[in-house]
């Protein structure tokens, strides 16, 4: 078995072994749920798709998601078994795509036990399910950038709480980089042409064609780009502060 | 018999703090080396290097030939490793940690199992095997920690306090199976207690400041002191190195 692959496991069967993974997944039901229904006038729309489903989901990630992957490099870090995880033969990458994909396929569960609200919709009326199931993979690869900035700070300190707290602003700033909260604080200074690159960084406008249904390959190939980024730094904050 | 751990020249430094300075030993297959100092002298932060967790500053490592910063991999698949303070991942059990330890080191097939039940029955931890390692005692954890590193029958040992919160019974169990496991390993322990220098260990190091202070026999180490006792020779060696310190720290 790869080291990589062994660490996954590892990581993956410990979101179950604590009462971490079932809070989560409950918290995550009922607040989709709450938002669909409620926020999202999912029957008032009187329309048989879940656009008012999938379109909380960066808001909802915006402070769930931090809440998985502020333990990830942290806890290992607080409570010194990143000395013997980093003394095993395991080279940094392994270790950080072994966590990082475990965390995110514990996202995907939690996603995949949505699907009471799949057959809702099937139940009242006739939706394009294809239609669904593209947005089900955009939601889970928006859910991967998320976790790629949430596992790289949680690098950077030992607090958990710190780690959850950075990780939800930059969160917050890669939503509404198209927006006037954001692009105002470049504005004063920064060319045209930063403005541009960062405004194109929303993840919303990369989300507003995934919730339609659509995979575009530019937006893919943006969350790709994104998640290989973040996983990169955090190698590299790894390697530089393993034993501080 | 075969050099297995070369350290050369070894120096680390954090920032102003110079933590080793300039440390260098060999350890041979068949000896159990004693690594002993005050603390804060460096013994933890050779034995970081040695396996491969902080990077020297300047100095090499070799264990079983490889250069521990050329090759990392092929040094820590040869070594166990206990850790200061033998940290577990507290949330698994016994089982399943020994089993996380035996995917990565690559055990596999029917000797795998056999191994396992082998090490849990060497180290006495039979009775905690389905227990989270958070809810056990400070000993339990210890020996869950050396269970670890040698679960792979590595031929480099490197403890960092093998038997640091274990009661006087459970101490004399880990020095005899570091005794018995001596035979064909090279191993490294650091420890506080200097009776157990004398007790298991083939040769003894002394460092204060990051300096190497004393390379000899246990033996050798009573003779320094006229009363011919271990402690009284540790204090000797270490207080007076203190003393030139200052005064080479002075102008």
């Amino acid at each position: 078995m790869s080291a990589l692959f062994s660490i996954y496991k590892r990581e993956f069967t410990s979101y179950f072994v604590t009462p971490v993974a079932y809070v989560f997944i409950v918290i995550f039901l009922f607040m989709t749920g709450i938002f669909t229904f409620y926020i999202g006038a999912f029957f008032e729309t009187n329309q048989a798709d879940l656009e008012p489903f999938f379109r909380f989901h960066p808001w909802l990630y915006l402070f769930l998601i931090p809440a998985i992957s502020m333990r990830l490099w942290s806890d290992e870090r607080k409570s010194g078994t990143i000395e013997l995880l980093m003394t095993l033969p395991v080279s940094i990458t392994d270790a950080v795509i072994g966590k990082y994909l475990a965390a995110w396929s514990f996202t995907a569960v939690a996603l995949f036990l949505t699907f009471p609200m799949w057959i809702t919709v099937n139940y009242l009326g006739n939706p394009d399910n294809t239609v669904i199931l593209a947005s089900y993979l955009g939601s889970l690869i928006m859910a991967g950038g998320f976790l790629a900035i949430g596992s790289c700070i949680s690098a950077f300190t030992k607090s958990q709480v710190i780690a959850f707290v950075i990780s939800v602003v930059i969160c917050f700033m890669f939503i509404l980089s198209g927006f006037p909260m954001v692009i105002d604080i470049f504005k004063s200074w920064a060319p045209q042409a930063v403005l541009d690159a960062i405004a194109s960084f929303s993840f919303l406008t990369h989300f507003t064609s995934i919730k339609k249904g659509v995979i575009d390959i530019r937006d893919v190939i943006y969350f790709s780009a994104l998640i290989a980024f973040w996983l990169y730094v955090n190698v590299v904050v790894i390697e530089a502060k393993k034993a501080s | 018999m075969p050099v297995t751990i070369k350290v050369k020249s070894l120096y680390k430094s954090f920032g102003p703090i110079h933590a080793v300075r300039g440390v260098s030993f060999d350890v041979n297959r068949g000896e159990v080396l004693g690594f002993l100092g005050p603390n804060g002298a460096g013994k933890s932060t050779t034995m970081k290097m040695i396996t491969g967790f902080l990077e020297p500053t300047s100095g090499t490592v070799e264990v079983n030939g490889y250069d521990v910063r050329e090759n990392p991999l092929a040094v820590k698949r040869s070594v166990g490793y206990l850790p200061e303070g033998a940290p577990a991942y507290g949330e698994m059990t016994v089982r399943s940690f020994l089993n996380f330890i035996a995917d990565i080191r690559q055990l596999t097939g029917s000797s795998r199992q056999k191994r396992i039940d082998e090490v849990v029955d060497i180290i006495n931890i039979k009775s905690v095997i389905d227990q989270s390692i958070e809810t056990l005692s400070k000993g339990f954890k210890r020996r869950v920690g050396i269970a670890q590193a040698i679960l792979h029958d590595p031929n480099v040992l490197i403890l960092d306090e093998p038997t640091d919160g274990l009661d006087p019974n459970q101490k004399h169990e880990v020095r005899n199976l570091i005794k018995e496991m001596s035979e064909d390993k090279a191993i490294v322990i650091s420890t506080h207690i200097l009776e157990e220098v004398d007790a298991v260990c083939s040769r003894a190091i002394i460092i204060a400041s990051g300096e190497l202070l004393f390379d000899g026999t246990p033996t050798e180490l009573i003779a320094r002191s006229e009363r011919h006792d271990i402690d009284h020779a540790f204090r000797l060696i270490t207080t007076e190195n203190t003393n030139e310190n200052r005064e080479s720290a002075a102008p």
